[in-house]
């Protein structure tokens, strides 16, 4: 019997590497960093190539719009933080609480990013329309950039909700605890860099004035 | 005399990986850090949006870009020190962190060198 246990308690310890797999989520961070900074060096070539019309299409985007959902994602960065720090201290309810309060966040920002380009399109600024043709070179590439980037990124908050539901149930159903906490760890960490993308975005597309 | 051999085998097996064990412990639960601080530094990370926003309304030609950028990457700092961890994470990780970072540096450079003598 008391073989059996020992073990048992001996596997569990093979197949956990903790740091490793922190050390997996942040390769996977890096090859994300690159796939957006290929897109900010476009940005940068054209930006350089046209300054003026990227101050001139940068004015019609909505800054104040785009400030409340910097403000929204960095209170989803601080309580998804705050939900491992819980967790760590054994402090199941708070941890779930701050994780939803994230989800909740994340759908938040999704709202206000359909306003944002439902209201862009209503004025008929959106690739390929008639509107959009008529401008110039240096604006049709600003606003090209405009929508595939805070498009990827888009996507990514979209992918970031779906992970984190999932961890939620995890949390929930106790299959993430105080003592193995990696999963949410690392999910922490994918969120945080959908933030920092933002923290770039922001001021390059919002706050050209 | 067999079944001894066994468990004398085992007991080593588990010796040897209680080390790595403690490993893993110090690196999710020793370095937890208290509330107050993501605290204080979500409130940074507010104060450093309001004054990007604010400069950005000011006219201060070719520094406006230079300072947007330079907030930016105070925030992205502090976001990753303390919110990612990186602080308290091995010396590997920092090294991954630079040699990613200096990457995306090289490339930069490299293409606006390009595109400037073309």
């Amino acid at each position: 019997m008391a073989h059996n246990e020992h073990t048992a308690a001996t596997e569990q310890h093979v197949h956990r590497d903790d740091v490793g797999a922190r050390m997996g989520m942040w390769l996977f961070l890096f090859t994300e960093i690159l796939l957006f900074g290929g897109m900010f060096l476009v940005y940068a070539v054209y930006r350089y190539q046209y300054p003026d019309q990227f101050l001139l299409a940068g004015m019609e985007l909505n800054t104040t719009i785009g400030a409340i959902n910097t403000i929204i994602l960095i209170t989803s960065s601080l309580t998804v933080a705050l939900s491992i720090a819980a967790l760590q201290k054994d402090n199941k309810f708070l941890s779930i609480l701050m994780l939803v309060i994230t989800i909740f966040f994340a759908f938040l920002f999704m709202v206000n990013k359909y306003f944002e380009w439902t209201a862009k399109i209503d004025h008929g600024i959106y690739p390929g329309s008639e509107q959009m043709l008529e401008k110039q070179n240096g604006e049709i590439l600003f606003f090209g950039l405009y929508y595939i980037m805070t498009g990827l990124h888009g996507l990514h908050i979209i992918i970031g909700i779906v992970i984190l539901s999932v961890i939620l149930m995890f949390i929930v159903k106790d299959k993430i605890t105080s003592t193995n906490l990696v999963k949410l760890e690392n999910s922490g960490l994918y969120w945080h860099l959908v933030d920092l993308i933002w923290i770039f975005l922001f001021p390059l597309f919002y706050l050209i004035q | 005399m067999n079944l001894n051999l066994n468990h004398n085998l085992n007991l080593n097996h588990s010796l040897n990986l209680d080390p790595n064990l403690n490993l893993n412990l110090d690196h999710t639960q020793n370095h937890s850090t208290p509330y107050g601080v993501y605290i204080l530094v979500w409130l940074g990370l507010l104060t450093l949006t309001a004054i990007t926003v604010t400069v950005a309304g000011i006219d201060l030609g070719n520094y406006t870009l230079f300072i947007a950028l330079t907030i930016a990457a105070i925030k992205s700092y502090l976001v990753i020190t303390i919110f990612m961890h990186i602080k308290y994470e091995e010396a590997i990780f920092k090294v991954f962190l630079l040699v990613s970072g200096m990457t995306l540096l090289i490339i930069f450079v490299l293409t606006f060198v390009d595109f400037s003598y073309r």
